[in-house]
C-alpha cells in the first residue's frame, strides 16, 4: 500500500471516517439536537463530491489502480459515485422529516446509510471479486439493519428477516460461482479473469460459475425470478429506508453487472447475453402486470422497480458501449425518479401513518397543486412519457437493442410499457379527477419542499437537456 | 453581452414574466403580474428595437444562429436557432410594440375580472411563442411557435370559460386550425422526406434541384413535389391567417376580451401564416401552381369576407370581418409575388388595426360590455380621444393618401395589375371592389358608433365619459404610426433592396421591382393617386357611405329590403357555418357515434381493449398469488429459477450433450 493508493481511494476513506466520526458525535448529541447528524452527512456527501470531481489525479480518462489492483478509479467509478451522492443527499433531506415524523429520529439511520454507501462506492470500483463481494456485502449488512430500523414495527421485522434470509442465500450462490470462477482462472481480478477465460474457450465450468454470478447480480437488481424479496421489503421497510433502498443500491448494483459481466466475463457475453434476455423479458412482464393488481402505493413502486431493473437489464445486454451507457443513464434516471416518488409518499404521510394507499392520492391537486404537479412530472417520467427524461432513458435501452438485432424484446419492452403506463396514470388521474377524501393541509420544512420540487422538475429539464448526461454516460465507456 | 444571449433574452424576457404571472399570481398580486409581463414585453421591445436598428439601419448582416441542438437522429437536427434578418426585425418590433400596447391598455379593459392575472400570464407567454415563431430558422421551431400561439389564442377565445360562446368559439377556432395545422404539417413533413433537413437554409438552397420533380399521392396521378409542399404549407397558412374557406372561426373569436381580439387576432398571430409565406418565398417562387392558388384564395377572402362586414351590428364583428379582408389584401400580395409588399401591409395593418380594435374595446368600456351598434351613436362628444383616433385607424384602413394604409393597400393592388399568372386579373378586380367595401364598413362603423342619434338607454347615457389614461395612451400611441409609418417608410422598405436578403423573388415575377421604376417619393406617390382608379373609388365608397348613413339613414333600411336575399346571404355569412355545421359537426359525430358505437364499444374496448385488460387483470392477479409472503416459497423461487437456466445453459448445451452421448 502506497500513498498513491490512499489518494486513489480517499472519498472512500473520507466517507468511512466520517461515518465513525458521525456514530461518535450522535452519542453526545442531546435528543433535540438531532438534526445536526442529518446536516453533518449531507456535507459529508458535498465534500465526498468534491474530492471526487476535484482530485482527479493526471489523467481522468485512464483507469487507475490501487491496493494491488483490487481496486480502479474511471470514468464509469467517478460518475456513478457523484450521483450516488447526490441521489443519497436529497435522500437525507426527505429522511430527515420522515424520522421527525415517525418519531425516529436516530443517527443509526445515518451511519447505517453512509456504510451502505461505503459499500456502494467499493462496489462501483471493484477490480476482483475480493471487493466486489466486499462492497456487496456491506451494502446488504446496512439494508437488512435498515429495514428493522423501527424494531416495534412487526411488518418491517418480518421484511429485514426475509430479506436477511433471501440475501444471504443469494450471496452465497454469488460467492460459489466466484469460487468456480477462481478454481477455474487462478485469479482473483477481473481483468486477469478475463484473459483466462478468453484462453480457456469452451468449459462447462465457467459456464456453471456464469449462471451462479447472473443469479448474484440479478437478486441484487431484483430481476424475475430472483425479486421475490422486493415487494415485501418496500412494503415493510419503512419509507425513507425503502427510498434508500430503491436509489443508491441499484446504481451499485448497475455498476456489478458492468463490472462482473464486461471487465471479468466479457468472452462469455454470448452466454450471458441470452441468460440475461430471459431475466429482463421477465422482469419487465411480470413487474408491469403485477403493478396494475397493487392497491398499495409502496408495492406498485416495489414491481414498477422491477420492471424498470428489466429495463436496465436490456442495455447491459446489448454488450456495446452504446448498450452500456443507455442502462447507465437508466439507472441514474432511475435513482432520481424513484426517489422522488417516494419524497411525494413522505410528504403525505402524518404521525405514524404512511400514505401507501392509492386512495390517499385522490384529490390532491385540490390539496396542494405543486404537490400534484411534481406527482405528475414523476409518474409521466416513469411511465416514459416524451419530453420527460424517463421516455429518454426507454427510448435509449430500446436503441441500443435494437441496434444489436433483438427486434422481438424491443416489441416486448414497448408493449409492457404501454401496458405499464397504467398504473402510472391511474395515480394521475386519481390526484387530477377525484375528489379528495379529507382536506388536511399537506406541509413539509422549506428544505424538503425545495428539494423536491428541484428533484420533480429535474424530469422535464433533463428530459429538454437530455444531452448533457446522455454524453457523460457516454463517455464512461 | 454576445448577440446570441441578447437574442435569447427578446423571447425569454415575456415568457420570465409569464410564468411569473402565472404560477406565482396569489404571491404578488394583481399589480405585480401587470409590472412583471409588462417590464419583461418592454424590455423585450427595447431589445428588438435595438437589433431592428442594428439591421435595418446599421446593414449589420443577417445572422443565422444555432442556439441548443436538442436532438440529431439519421443527420436530421433538431434545435433551437435563431434567424434575423430583416423580414425578422420588422415582425419582432411589430409584435413586441402592438404587444407592449395591448399590455398597457388591459390594465383599463380588464381592471375589475376575477382572472386578471391569468390573462396577463397568457398575453405574455402568447408574445413568447410569437417571437419564437417569427425568430425561427427551422422548420421544428416554426412549427412549435405556430402551435403555441395557437394554444394561446384557444386559451383566450375561451378566457371567459363560463360563457356558453365563448367554449363554442374556442373549440371552433381549435377545430378549424386543425385542419389548416393538419396540412402544414403534412407540408414540413414533406420538406423532411424529400430534402432530408429541417434547416430554412438548407431547404432553400436544395430547393430548386427539386424542380420537375414529381410524386404520386393517390394511384397514378403525378404531382410537383413543390407545388404539393407550398400547397401543403399554404393550406395551414390558410387555418392561421383565417383565408376562406378556413375563416370561420375568426369572427368567433371575437368572444374573447377585446385586447387580445386587437393583440392576436388583428395585429399578430393571424399575420403568421403571412409571414411563414414570405418567409418560404424561395420555395413559392418556384411553384406557379401554388402562387395562383394563393392568389385567388385570398383574392376570395379579400372580396367576399369585407362584404360581410357591411351587415354586421356587433362592432367587434365589423372590425374582424376588416380583419379578414384585410388578410386576403395580403394574402393577394404573396400570390403576386410582391412579398415586400405584403409584409409591407402587414406591418401598417397592425398598426392601424390593432388600434382600431382597441378604440372598439374603448367604446365597449364606455358602454358597460354592450357591442351592439343600433345602441350607440353621437358617441363623439362623449369620448374625443377614442373619437379621433378610430377616424384616424378608419382612414388608414380605407386607404386614403399620406395615411400609412394607402401606401401598402396602393401598392398591392398596382402589383396584382402587373402580375401575369392565371387568377390575376381575378383577383385584381376582387381587390379594387374591395377599396369600395371597405370604405363602406369603415364610415358605417364610425358613423353608427360616433355620429348621429344617441341611441343608447338612458342608464348608460349617464354614464358615458371617456376612458382612462391606459386605455387612451396606447390609442394615442399606435394613432400616430398608423397615420405616419407608411409615408416614412415606403422606399426604404419596398424600394431600397430592404429585403434583399431575406425574400426572394424569381426575375420574371419581381412586380414590385416593376413598379419601382415609376416611383417617385411618398408624396409623388399621394399626389400621383389622385389619377388613378383606386383613389375614385375611396371617394365612391365614401360618398355611398355618407349618403346611406350619415345623411339619410332611412336609406339603409330602403337598401336592406330591396336587396333583401343578398342582405339575408350576407347575414348568413354564405351559409358556411352552416354547411361546416351540418357536413363536418353533425356528420363527424353520426361517423363519429357509429364508429365508437360498432368500432369502439364493440370491437376495441370489448374485445381488443377490455379482452387483453382482462388478460392482463386476470394474469397480475395469477402472479400476485405467487407473492404468497411465505419466505420458503420465495427461496424455492429462487432456486427454481437457477435451476432453470443450469438446465437451459449447462445440461441443454449442445457441446455438452455431443460430449456425453
Amino acid at each position: 500500500m502506497t500513498a498513491s493508493d490512499l489518494f486513489i481511494a480517499l472519498p472512500e476513506l473520507f466517507i468511512l471516517v466520517m461515518a465513525c466520526l458521525i456514530m461518535l458525535i450522535d452519542l453526545y448529541l442531546p435528543e433535540n439536537r438531532r438534526g445536526m447528524v442529518s446536516f453533518i452527512s449531507v456535507l459529508t456527501l458535498l465534500f465526498a463530491g468534491i474530492m471526487v470531481m476535484r482530485w482527479q489525479a493526471v489523467d481522468s480518462s485512464t483507469a487507475q489502480y490501487a491496493f494491488n489492483g483490487t481496486f480502479v478509479r474511471d470514468r464509469m467509478a467517478d460518475v456513478l459515485k457523484v450521483f450516488c451522492f447526490i441521489v443519497l443527499g436529497a435522500v437525507f433531506v426527505y429522511a430527515k422529516h420522515y424520522l421527525r415524523v415517525f418519531k425516529l429520529m436516530c443517527g443509526e439511520y445515518y451511519v447505517l446509510s453512509l456504510f451502505l454507501l461505503l459499500g456502494a462506492m467499493v462496489l462501483i470500483s471493484a477490480a476482483s471479486l475480493l471487493t466486489v463481494y466486499l462492497g456487496l456485502e456491506l451494502i446488504s449488512l446496512s439494508s437488512y439493519a435498515l429495514v428493522a430500523l423501527n424494531r416495534d414495527d412487526r411488518r418491517g421485522a418480518e421484511a429485514a428477516m426475509k430479506y436477511f434470509i433471501l440475501g444471504s442465500l443469494a450471496s452465497g450462490l454469488l460467492l460459489y460461482g466466484m469460487s468456480m470462477l477462481y478454481g477455474v482462472t487462478g485469479s482473483l481480478s477481473l481483468s486477469d479473469i478475463a484473459a483466462s477465460v478468453a484462453i480457456a474457450g469452451d468449459n462447462v465450468m465457467l459456464v456453471f460459475a456464469l449462471v451462479f454470478v447472473v443469479v448474484g447480480i440479478a437478486f441484487k437488481l431484483g430481476a424475475v425470478p430472483f425479486h421475490m424479496w422486493v415487494p415485501d421489503v418496500y412494503h415493510g421497510a419503512p419509507a425513507a429506508v425503502t427510498m434508500l433502498i430503491g436509489s443508491v443500491p441499484k446504481l451499485a448494483a448497475f455498476a456489478m453487472a458492468i463490472r462482473l459481466l464486461d471487465n471479468g466475463l466479457v468472452p462469455m457475453q454470448g452466454d450471458w447475453m441470452a441468460m440475461l434476455t430471459v431475466l429482463a423479458a421477465l422482469s419487465i412482464i411480470v413487474g408491469n402486470l403485477v403493478a396494475i393488481a397493487q392497491t398499495n402505493l409502496k408495492r406498485m413502486l416495489a414491481y414498477s422497480t422491477i420492471s424498470h431493473m428489466g429495463f436496465l437489464l436490456l442495455g447491459v445486454l446489448a454488450g456495446t458501449a452504446q448498450g452500456y451507457s443507455a442502462a447507465m443513464f437508466y439507472a441514474i434516471t432511475y435513482a432520481i425518479m424513484s426517489t422522488g416518488a417516494f419524497a411525494v409518499l413522505i410528504m403525505l404521510s402524518k404521525s405514524g401513518i404512511e400514505a401507501e394507499n392509492l386512495d390517499d392520492y385522490k384529490g390532491l391537486n385540490q390539496r396542494n397543486p405543486l404537490l400534484a404537479a411534481l406527482m405528475l412530472m414523476l409518474m409521466f417520467s416513469m411511465a416514459g412519457i416524451p419530453v420527460f427524461v424517463g421516455f429518454f432513458a426507454k427510448w435509449l435501452v430500446i436503441q441500443a437493442i435494437l441496434d444489436v438485432g433483438l427486434l422481438w424484446l424491443a416489441v416486448v419492452a414497448v408493449v409492457f410499457s404501454v401496458i405499464g403506463s397504467f398504473y402510472y396514470l391511474r395515480v394521475v388521474k386519481l390526484m387530477y379527477f377525484d375528489e379528495p377524501e379529507t382536506t388536511d393541509k399537506v406541509t413539509a420544512p422549506a428544505d424538503f419542499r425545495f428539494v423536491l420540487t428541484v428533484n420533480g422538475v429535474a424530469q422535464l429539464l433533463m428530459g429538454i437537456f437530455a444531452n448533457a448526461l446522455i454524453a457523460l454516460c457516454v463517455a464512461s465507456f | 453581452m454576445d448577440m446570441k444571449t441578447l437574442l435569447l433574452l427578446i423571447p425569454l424576457l415575456p415568457l420570465a414574466g409569464s410564468i411569473i404571472a402565472g404560477l406565482l399570481r396569489n404571491q404578488i398580486g394583481r399589480a405585480g403580474a401587470h409590472w412583471v409581463t409588462i417590464l419583461g414585453v418592454a424590455a423585450s421591445c427595447g431589445l428588438s428595437f435595438y437589433v431592428f436598428k442594428l439591421i435595418a439601419l446599421d446593414g449589420m448582416a443577417a445572422i443565422n444562429t444555432s442556439i441548443y441542438t436538442w436532438a440529431l437522429t439519421d443527420g436530421i437536427r433538431f434545435e433551437i436557432g435563431f434567424l434575423i434578418d430583416s423580414l425578422t426585425v420588422v415582425m419582432m418590433t411589430v409584435v413586441t410594440f402592438v404587444s407592449l400596447m395591448v399590455h398597457i391598455y388591459t390594465i383599463g379593459y380588464m381592471r375589475d375580472d376575477p382572472g386578471y392575472q391569468r390573462f396577463f400570464s397568457y398575453i405574455a407567454l402568447f408574445t413568447f411563442s410569437m417571437l419564437m415563431l417569427v425568430m425561427s430558422n427551422n422548420f421544428l421551431q416554426l412549427f412549435f411557435g405556430w402551435e403555441a400561439v395557437g394554444l394561446v389564442s384557444y386559451l383566450l377565445i375561451g378566457f371567459w370559460f363560463k360563457k356558453e360562446s365563448a367554449i363554442f368559439a374556442n373549440l371552433k377556432a381549435f377545430l378549424v386550425n386543425r385542419v389548416g395545422d393538419f396540412g402544414f404539417l403534412l407540408g414540413i413533413a414533406a420538406i423532411v422526406a424529400s430534402f432530408g433537413t429541417l434547416d430554412y437554409a438548407e431547404t432553400f438552397a436544395r430547393a430548386p434541384e427539386a424542380v420537375g420533380q414529381t410524386i404520386s399521392i393517390f394511384g397514378g396521378a403525378e404531382w410537383s413535389l413543390l407545388t404539393v409542399i407550398c400547397i401543403c404549407l399554404f393550406i395551414g397558412a390558410m387555418g392561421k391567417s383565417a383565408q376562406a374557406p378556413l375563416h370561420v372561426w375568426l369572427p368567433d373569436s371575437m368572444e374573447g376580451p377585446t385586447p387580445i381580439s386587437a393583440l392576436i387576432h388583428a395585429a399578430t398571430m393571424v399575420t403568421a401564416g403571412i409571414f411563414m409565406v414570405a418567409r418560404m418565398s424561395p420555395l413559392f417562387e418556384l411553384s406557379e401552381v401554388a402562387l395562383s392558388f394563393v392568389l385567388v384564395i385570398g383574392a376570395i377572402t379579400a372580396l367576399f369576407m369585407g362584404l360581410i362586414g357591411l351587415v354586421q351590428n356587433d362592432i367587434k364583428r365589423v372590425v374582424a370581418y376588416s380583419t379578414l379582408s384585410q388578410l386576403g389584401y395580403m394574402t393577394v400580395a404573396l400570390g403576386a409575388s410582391a412579398y415586400s409588399a405584403a409584409i409591407f401591409h402587414l406591418m401598417t395593418h397592425a398598426f392601424f388595426k390593432a388600434l382600431l380594435f382597441l378604440g372598439a374595446g374603448s367604446v365597449i368600456i364606455a358602454m358597460h360590455h354592450r357591442q351592439d351598434m343600433r345602441e350607440m351613436g353621437g358617441l363623439r362628444k362623449y369620448m374625443p380621444i377614442t373619437f379621433i383616433t378610430a377616424w384616424l385607424g378608419s382612414l388608414a384602413l380605407m386607404g386614403v393618401p399620406l395615411f400609412s394604409g394607402f401606401y401598402s393597400k396602393d401598392l398591392i393592388i398596382e402589383a396584382v395589375h402587373l402580375a401575369e399568372r392565371p387568377g390575376a386579373d381575378f383577383a385584381y378586380w376582387c381587390v379594387l371592389l374591395g377599396v369600395v367595401v371597405t370604405a363602406l364598413y369603415s364610415l358605417r362603423l364610425l358613423f353608427l358608433t360616433f355620429h348621429g342619434k344617441e341611441r343608447m338607454e338612458e342608464s348608460v347615457r349617464s354614464h358615458l365619459h371617456e376612458t382612462p389614461l391606459v386605455v387612451t395612451i396606447p390609442l394615442i400611441l399606435l394613432a400616430i404610426p398608423s397615420v405616419l409609418i407608411g409615408y416614412f417608410t415606403v422606399e426604404p422598405m419596398l424600394f431600397g433592396g430592404f429585403f434583399q436578403d431575406a425574400i426572394y423573388v424569381a426575375p420574371g415575377n419581381d412586380v414590385i421591382g416593376e413598379i419601382g421604376h415609376h416611383f417617385h417619393g411618398p408624396l409623388a406617390m399621394a399626389l400621383h393617386a389622385v389619377v388613378t382608379p383606386v383613389f375614385w373609388l375611396v371617394v365612391l365608397g365614401s360618398a355611398a357611405a355618407v349618403m346611406i348613413w350619415f345623411w339619410k339613414p332611412q336609406l339603409a333600411t330602403w337598401f336592406a329590403q330591396t336587396l333583401s336575399p343578398l342582405q339575408r346571404m350576407l347575414d348568413k355569412k354564405y351559409w358556411f357555418d352552416e354547411v361546416y355545421q351540418f357536413l363536418f359537426a353533425r356528420g363527424s359525430l353520426k361517423l363519429g357515434n357509429g364508429l365508437w358505437r360498432y368500432g369502439d364499444a364493440g370491437l376495441i374496448d370489448g374485445a381488443l381493449v377490455n379482452g387483453s385488460a382482462g388478460i392482463v387483470g386476470r394474469l397480475a392477479v395469477l402472479f400476485r398469488h405467487l407473492q404468497s409472503g411465505y419466505l420458503f416459497h420465495y427461496a424455492f423461487a429462487m432456486i427454481v429459477g437457477l435451476i432453470l437456466i443450469i438446465a437451459a445453459f449447462v445440461i441443454l448445451d449442445k457441446g455438452m450433450l455431443e460430449g456425453i452421448f
